[in-house]
């Protein structure tokens, strides 16, 4: 068995469900999602923690341009498959409760998206990769465009621009290491040998750095994030914050720092600290934010802002650090997204100002929307905590005063999650919020297995992050290697 | 008892998810009787491994399962049982039974009783970890885990914003104090190896005293204590979280949790004692934060605010004795301030009870009568803060003082002064309180009466202990042997080394200072009767003016205020900023300039484009999918 089922199976679930008539879309679009999980978990079961990737399929598609149909799973890729695998059949679940037009042409989407996501987070093959970079960037942007809010026009030909601009630079840096690669193909451990200078690799780095970048999105490069996020649908906008956001993550683990080791070391602080920026920033412009979602995105570029520095720092402690918080932060923006898409469903409204008092007369979405709060603020015992540990370490150990200023998050993060806890869910209830109803069904089904998640992964982490370690271990290891050559030619 | 220690914290566990879970449907009774028991349960467990350490004198270690580990860094959920741990255990789950039965009286015309139990013994699983936990993160589960427990009891009645607003500050104000102790952990984990503290001791014990790192380490470690211990400059969050119902004030902001900051610094006493910079910084701010909630103190008017003040003093004394090197003496009065003071909030919260949700004093008075077994117990409570002998506060205050004499004796004279500052007002809370004549209204005088036994058999158990528990601590030059010191001496072990032999006060100056305290505290609570029973003062309304300082004092020394004005507002002015100004015009109006450019550039290619990203997008997949055929086909 080969990972091409893993990515094959979405595209065919994809076609069915397009041409399934409004109400039952849902439930093939789930089934299917529940069936790519079922996949997901068969290969978890299979799966050897080591450094080696497995599942391997290697099958000819142009190869007089170097161009193969190559992906596998190691320990780095099975967490962010797990990650996809997992969180689209919650996804979906949230819209249960939503009337789509077009419902087939919708979960279609979705499914064509991780079908798109699931090739990136496998291929390793440049080509492949790209494909699946842009495959899962149409769909998102059909979903926007076609089930956004008011201003979707704009803001998504916005978010498309930005995002395609950066993919191009990167198709460019792809191009320029195949045309430096030994053997003349696509294949990832041929580039990882092209014979690239240290000058022309810190082209590829930034080459490869801008469409990651864009992304995460790392400041300053985020402007595109809060506008998007805040009118997509919110089952896209769980798509792209909970999953997509994982491809830039991924990328500059496994595409950017081995591809352009000595790029990366040139360009290393610049990149802890523009990420360290961003999470002070985007936590302190989270402090005022008016609408809900809009705050929860900002939040989002902070948190991903750490994930970034942790990487950056390139130690073991950080990278898993960040294999971790991927998982982790999608769990919990979701839930999250998840908690604003219920009140505004319910309520018409996401500004802060007009609502309060709902944990009393909601007090089991109450319970859930806390325990997904303290998992944000990464409070201990809770999924947050292990990841925020780990990549706050892993930039401790690269510098002590980065780390420090990252580390305010801690203090942020409490400040505006709480407040708008505080917000929405105490004080008094008004004429409107007086009328709110509890969850049910679907509702509470998402939010439990999402707290059951958050408490679970948070005291019981050991089995993800042993998935990821060897493989991490091994790569920053092989990266590492590089840089000493490096630094020995250099001597000579 | 090794392999019943994992129930201390679990069995509390249970009771919160059982009561979580049950909060709706489970008998009132019930939910307090199953929230108590299994507090109980956990205390007689304790007493079974507290008598083993005594018989045995040695720690005890048990490892559970790698929490989690990355290369080198290696957590494991270990628990370290010794003398220190053992102590607070006790504490811990015997005053925390005793709060949990009082709760059941005091919140039982309350709509949320049964989250109110789960909370409160969610509460106590948290603390058991922190002092439970054998290296610094199992100690930072329950060193947050606490944080947010009271952060939930504090804004038990959300429905309040304020209230909300006051659990907020707490939590928010501990974290900044928690960056300090997760700094120290990184320091700790990048110089020492490790983060147990067997090891990390062990290393520390060889190095050289006044090392830099160690310095830094204890600074920072010392930093994550102001927060949770509520010292200057992170004490405010502490009188805001009266908020919270009396009980958890009693147990959380008084008992136990606050006293984690101490019990750490204890806990850590090697690397300290090795940091002379570290405990001269903690002396002083311990002092000057006694000497300061002291000041305020006087002149409160809330009977509970006067205890929180009351309690950030106290805890800056506990401070002060660690900063002088007498880590017993610290603890010992971590030990009897949790019996004295939980037994001030309970009787306090006796009071309110009975006067229907009244907190201000200037509308008690001459509730004697009435309360007779809450009168009584809050008196032998009030003597055994004062430091009157031979009640439970003199014994470690002046153990404390003593030490402080032999360091400096500015920091005695101040000490001393305070201790005076402290008498005053605690007789001044009960001269307001229980003497003269009722000031309240109609209602409130009929509602009058004493509180069920469920509280006051808490009151009553904690009195005893308050008039007794000095005992164990009473020094040689009084004919005792100071039972606690010995028992604690292996925990200290390696700092008695590193400074060499300890107290060298000579006896005729120990009672020398004993006298003077002793007067000094006599002396302020005849000058408290006379002001406010015999000449019958009461607080000035609010509406009044006061004198400069008396306004001071009563206001706080707007220190909210200040710090509204010097970090809030400038961080709120610089996140509108960022956001209008930055993000919307700055980085975001370069990007869409971006966009722009490239529209007018494009402008005289426009006959051949639509301006249609949804046709650019179809041409790309047409592209996209010409490829993937074109490969197949070559394949084929």
């Amino acid at each position: 068995m080969t990972v091409s089922i893993l990515i094959f199976l979405p595209v065919v679930a994809a076609i069915i469900t397009a041409f399934i008539k409004n109400g039952a879309a849902k439930h093939v679009a789930l089934f299917f999602a529940v069936a790519e999980l079922a996949v997901a978990v068969f290969f978890l079961s299979r799966f050897v923690p080591d450094a080696s990737t497995q599942f391997t399929v290697i099958k000819p598609w142009i190869p007089k341009l170097g161009i193969y149909f190559t992906a596998g799973i190691d320990g780095i890729s099975m967490v962010l498959v797990l990650l996809t695998t997992l969180l689209v059949p919650l996804i979906i679940l949230t819209t249960y409760q939503h009337q789509y037009k077009n419902a087939g042409a919708f979960y279609a989407l979705i499914l064509f998206m991780q079908a798109g996501m699931l090739t990136v987070f496998t291929a390793l093959n440049g080509f492949l990769f790209y494909v699946g970079w842009e495959a899962a960037l149409i769909p998102i942007y059909f979903i926007c465009a076609l089930w956004g809010g008011e201003n979707r026009i704009r803001i998504t030909i916005k978010f498309f621009i930005y995002t395609f601009a950066g993919s191009l630079f990167m198709l460019i840096g792809i191009i320029y290491l195949y045309l430096s690669s030994p053997s003349k193909t696509y294949e990832l451990n041929d580039l990882y040998n092209a014979a690239v200078t240290a000058k022309a690799q810190s082209w590829v780095f930034w080459a490869f750095f801008l469409a990651f970048a864009i992304k995460m999105p790392v400041f300053p490069f985020h402007t595109w994030q809060p506008d998007t996020y805040t009118e997509a649908p919110s089952a896209g906008t769980m798509m792209l914050s909970g999953i997509m956001l994982k491809m830039g993550v991924y990328g500059v683990i496994r595409w950017l720092i081995p591809n352009a080791p000595l790029g990366f070391l040139q360009w290393q602080t610049l990149a802890v600290i523009l990420s360290v920026i961003g999470i002070v920033y985007a936590a302190l412009i989270a402090f005022n934010q008016k609408d809900g979602k809009r705050l929860v995105a900002y939040s989002s570029i902070s948190h991903v802002g750490l994930i970034a520095a942790g990487i950056f720092s390139w130690n073991l402690e950080g990278v898993q650090g960040a294999m971790i918080q991927m998982l982790n932060h999608g769990i919990n923006v979701v839930g999250l997204f998840f908690v604003w898409d219920i009140i505004s469903r319910r309520l018409n409204t996401r500004e802060l100002a007009n609502l309060g008092g709902i944990a009393k007369v909601a007090p089991q979405f109450a319970t859930a929307f806390l325990i997904i709060t303290l998992g944000t603020v990464a409070l201990p015992l809770s999924n947050g905590f292990i990841g925020e540990f780990l990549l706050l370490k892993g930039v401790f150990n690269y510098n002590n005063w980065i780390a420090t200023v990252a580390g305010l998050t801690i203090i942020f993060g409490a400040v505006y999650m709480l407040r708008m806890y505080k917000k929405a869910m105490q004080g008094g209830t008004n004429e409107l919020t007086v009328l709110f109803t509890d969850i049910t069904g679907t509702e509470k089904l998402v939010l439990g297995i999402i707290c059951v998640l958050v408490i679970v992964l948070g005291v019981y982490p050991q089995p993800v992050l042993h998935i990821s370690e060897a493989a991490v271990k091994n790569l920053i290891d092989t990266v590492n290697a590089k840089f000493v050559d490096a630094a020995v030619n250099n001597i000579r | 008892m090794d392999k019943y220690i994992w129930l201390i914290p679990l069995l509390p566990l249970a009771g919160f998810i059982i009561n979580g879970l049950g909060r709706n449907s489970l008998p009132k009774n019930l939910i307090g009787v199953i929230g108590s028991l299994l507090v109980l349960a956990s205390f007689i467990i304790s007493i079974g491994v507290f008598f083993q350490i005594k018989d045995t004198g040695h720690a005890i270690n048990v490892t559970y399962f790698d929490w989690f580990s990355v290369g080198k860094l290696k957590v494991p959920f270990a628990f370290l049982v010794d003398q220190l741990s053992a102590i607070m255990l006790l504490i811990i789950t015997g005053v925390g039974f005793l709060i949990h039965l009082y709760s059941i009286g005091y919140m039982h015309h309350d709509s949320g009783f049964g989250k109110f139990f789960a909370y409160l013994n969610l509460f106590v699983f948290f603390m058991l970890l922190l002092v439970l936990g054998s290296n610094y993160l199992i100690m930072f589960i329950g060193w947050e885990g606490v944080g947010l427990c009271s952060y939930l009891l504090i804004g038990f009645w959300y429905n309040n914003p304020s209230y909300a607003d006051a659990a907020k500050k707490a939590f928010v104000m501990n974290r900044i104090g928690d960056l300090g102790f997760l700094i120290a952990v990184f320091l700790i984990f990048t110089y020492f190896g490790s983060i147990s503290f067997a090891d990390v001791f062990g290393k520390a014990a060889t190095m050289k005293s006044g090392d830099s790192v160690l310095v830094l380490i204890t600074l920072l470690l010392f930093v994550g204590a102001t927060g949770k211990s509520a010292q200057i400059p992170l004490f405010t969050w502490l009188p805001d979280a009266m908020a919270g119902p009396t009980p958890v004030s009693a147990l959380i902001h008084a008992a136990t949790m606050v006293t984690a900051g101490i019990y750490m610094i204890a806990r850590s006493n090697v690397m300290f004692t090795l940091a002379p910079v570290t405990m001269d910084v903690i002396a002083i701010i311990g002092l000057a934060t006694a000497t300061f909630a002291a000041l305020i103190a006087l002149t409160q008017t809330d009977i509970k605010k006067v205890l929180a003040y009351s309690t950030v003093s106290q805890l800056g004394y506990m401070f002060l004795g660690l900063g002088v090197g007498t880590f017993t003496g610290a603890f010992f009065h971590v030990l009897t301030h949790a019996f004295f003071k939980a037994l001030l909030f309970l009787g306090a919260g006796s009071v309110i009870h009975a006067m229907s949700n009244e907190q201000d004093m200037r509308h008690m008075g001459g509730l004697r009568k009435k309360l007779p077994i809450t009168f009584w117990t809050m008196l032998i409570g009030t003597i055994a803060i004062a430091g009157i002998p031979p009640f439970a506060g003199f014994f470690s205050k002046d153990e404390i003082l003593g030490y402080a004499y032999e360091r400096s004796t500015t920091f005695y004279v101040i000490g001393v002064i305070t201790a005076a500052f402290t008498s005053f007002y605690m007789f001044r809370m009960l001269f307001l309180t229980f003497y003269g004549k009722f000031r309240g209204t109609h209602d409130q005088e009929h509602h009058l009466h004493e509180s069920p036994p469920t509280m006051t058999i808490p009151l009553i158990v904690l009195a005893v202990l308050s008039m007794v528990g000095g005992f164990i601590g009473v020094p040689e030059v009084l004919g005792g042997h100071h039972e606690l010191e010995h028992f604690l001496a292996p925990v200290f072990e390696q700092s008695t080394k590193i400074v060499g032999s300890h107290h060298h006060v000579l006896h005729d100056a120990e009672t020398t200072l004993m006298a003077i305290s002793v007067a000094v505290a006599v002396i302020a609570l005849v000058f408290a009767y006379v002001k406010y029973v015999s000449n019958k003062r009461v607080p000035v309304a609010d509406s009044e003016e006061r004198p400069l300082l008396s306004n001071l004092s009563y206001h706080k020394f707007y220190v909210d205020e200040i710090y509204d004005f010097l970090i809030r507002r400038p961080l709120d002015a610089i996140s509108v900023f960022f956001y209008k100004v930055v993000d919307l015009l700055g980085i975001d109006g370069i990007v869409n300039g971006f966009g722009k450019g490239s529209v007018w550039t494009s402008r005289g290619l426009r006959l051949l484009q639509t301006g249609n990203v949804g046709f650019y997008i179809f041409m790309m997949v047409v592209g996209i999918v010409a490829v993937l055929v074109y490969g197949y086909t070559l394949i084929g």
